[in-house]
């Protein structure tokens, strides 16, 4: 089975995304070629060519590509899919972004968000917020998927030697045109990888009071993320947000701050491996998914925890 | 300009749903279903397109049992100007959701379609991408930002990193994030109004729509569940805790 992995990247630097799409590329078989779309990514190309267990890189270079927008992107993998059984990518932002413009292209019917490959065309994806999972076979030949980050974990970044090639890179198609961006640009850790997050709910109260969450964060070595009820409030910007709809993560630590729980913050992080909640209210559902909880005021007890660790 | 807005019916966001014994799927029978949320969004700023001026006609699209009407009617008690219901089974993927989508823009014609970016039953998040590439038209998905312009839009996306603004040509497929606004409540007389207005029918085999499922549902289960946690009565326990139970502080 061959499989053609969409990396995600910044033109400079390869990310972690990109190596747990190739850990479940592996689950599908051991024909691995991985496809940097970008300008100026020549970096990247290496560096994925050291992956573990990649066979070959194709890097697709034009400035056309430099923002990856959706529709300058899909047409160059399109085109590269006739030759392979799989297209995978990560269910970022950027992968949900591009993906389903691919499938719709192949006339596939893509799966979306898998967190478990069960054999070469069955896959395991969460529904309804993680309240539930599918287990669904797919009919079609070829297949588009989209793997969940936290349930592949990352292969070695390096220990492989994959040849690079360039492949065509298509042409601007004159629609999507790149204006700015605000990138929050959050120092320490990154919220999708880090070993720790600490995240603060509607219970911080304010975006002067979230210093407090990220003084903790800061002197555990972790990331920090927010609630929507935080984002919405705007203590903190939007790509803080863990959620069905925000980020999913799966640190070692979890530690949830005022924040009640609600289903789709949940869908966001209970595949943690230990999860803290700090709130004041004992009835909070997230002490449900707390494997510590501990029911206190948090402007007493985040200053007191972060004295002691 | 004319604004598209599909909308789903769906089983209500605070409803804690539970899966069925029989591992087919989720219990949807008497339960509280609504309009996808991040529907009601897209229909809400179809609709304040059209208070401003900026949209001449506003058309809501449902595919779906017959049960969706429910689901135009609010979208019409909101404010659109026409609600059309697509008779489909229960559970159209995806895939064939676009296809329909694009026989009626074919029909159409919409300048604009607003459409929330995932719809919360089976989080798939593809439809709006694959009626863009359906179209060959441009796409911005997780808006929290639209501005209209002379033959173009201007948007504000969600991005991993933040956020990140597209300049498009209409038409254009859009598909919004929670943060573009907040839906209003529809008004008593509204409701009233809405349920006297006409519902355009079709039905998916008519548009010609292969809807046969690419993807079999083997079974669907409960989550693993973790294991109960405990209380701890103070921050000292808790570090020692996460020091010497749980090893993930050092």
């Amino acid at each position: 089975m061959s499989i053609l992995v969409y990396a995600e990247h910044d033109n400079s630097e390869l990310k972690s995304a990109a190596l747990s799409a190739i850990a479940c590329a592996q689950q599908l078989g051991d024909d691995i070629d991985v496809l940097v779309a970008g300008h100026e990514c020549g970096g990247v190309a290496e560096q994925a060519a050291q992956v573990a267990g990649v066979r070959k890189v194709l890097v697709a270079d034009g400035e056309h590509l430099a923002q990856r927008v959706a529709e300058n992107v899909a047409p160059v993998i399109e085109q590269l899919a006739a030759d392979y059984d799989y297209v995978v990518a990560a269910a970022t932002g950027g992968g949900k972004n591009v993906m389903p413009r691919v499938a719709a292209k192949l006339d596939v019917q893509q799966i979306s968000d898998i967190s478990a490959v069960v054999s070469a065309d069955t896959f395991v994806r969460p529904i309804y917020a993680g309240n539930a999972m599918a287990t669904v076979q797919s009919t079609d030949a070829k297949k588009v998927i989209t793997a969940r980050t936290t349930s592949f974990e990352p292969v070695a970044a390096e220990g492989g030697s994959a040849s690079v090639e360039s492949v065509d890179a298509g042409s601007d198609a004159g629609l999507a045109q790149f204006v700015g961006a605000e990138l929050s640009g959050s120092e320490g850790p990154e919220l999708t990888t880090a070993r720790i997050v600490v995240s603060g709910g509607r219970g911080v109260g304010s975006a002067e009071n979230f210093k407090l969450i990220e003084s903790l964060a800061d002197k555990l070595g972790a990331a920090v993320g927010a609630s929507r009820a935080a984002v919405d409030a705007g203590f903190v910007p939007n790509d803080y947000q863990v959620g069905q709809t925000g980020k999913v993560v799966a640190p070692d630590l979890y530690i949830a701050i005022g924040i009640s729980g609600a289903i789709q913050h949940m869908a966001g992080m209970k595949e943690s491996k230990v999860i803290v909640a700090i709130n004041k209210d004992a009835e909070a559902p997230i002490f449900e998914a707390a494997d510590y909880g501990l029911v206190a005021d948090l402007f007493e007890a985040v200053p007191e925890l972060e004295k002691s660790v | 300009m004319k604004v598209l807005v599909p909308v789903k019916r769906v089983v209500d966001a605070y409803v804690k749903v539970r899966v069925k014994s029989d591992g087919s799927g989720v219990e949807t029978n008497n339960i509280k279903m609504s309009m996808n949320p991040f529907d009601e969004i897209a229909v809400e700023q179809a609709v304040r397109l059209k208070e401003s001026g900026v949209a001449s006609e506003v058309l809501a699209v449902t595919i779906g049992p017959a049960a969706a009407v429910e689901q135009l009617r609010t979208a019409l008690a909101m404010g659109v100007d026409r609600a059309m219901h697509v008779d489909a089974e229960e559970g159209v993927e995806p895939l064939a959701v676009a296809k329909t989508l694009n026989a009626i823009c074919d029909e159409e014609q919409p300048e604009l379609v607003i459409m929330g970016k995932q719809a919360i039953d089976d989080d798939s998040n593809q439809v709006g991408q694959m009626l863009s590439a359906m179209r060959g038209s441009a796409q911005g998905t997780f808006v929290s930002g639209l501005e209209t312009g002379d033959g173009e839009i201007t948007i504000t996306r969600e991005v991993d990193g933040g956020l990140e603004k597209l300049k498009l040509p209409l038409p254009a497929i859009v598909t919004v994030d929670l943060r573009l606004n907040e839906p209003r409540y529809p008004k008593l007389p509204n409701i009233m109004k809405a349920k006297k207005k006409p519902i355009e029918e079709k039905s998916i085999a008519d548009l010609g729509i292969d809807t046969a499922p690419r993807l079999k549902t083997v079974r669907v289960e409960e989550p693993p569940a973790r294991a109960g946690g405990v209380k701890v009565s103070s921050v000292s326990e808790l570090v020692e805790k996460l020091k010497n139970e749980a090893k993930v502080i050092q």
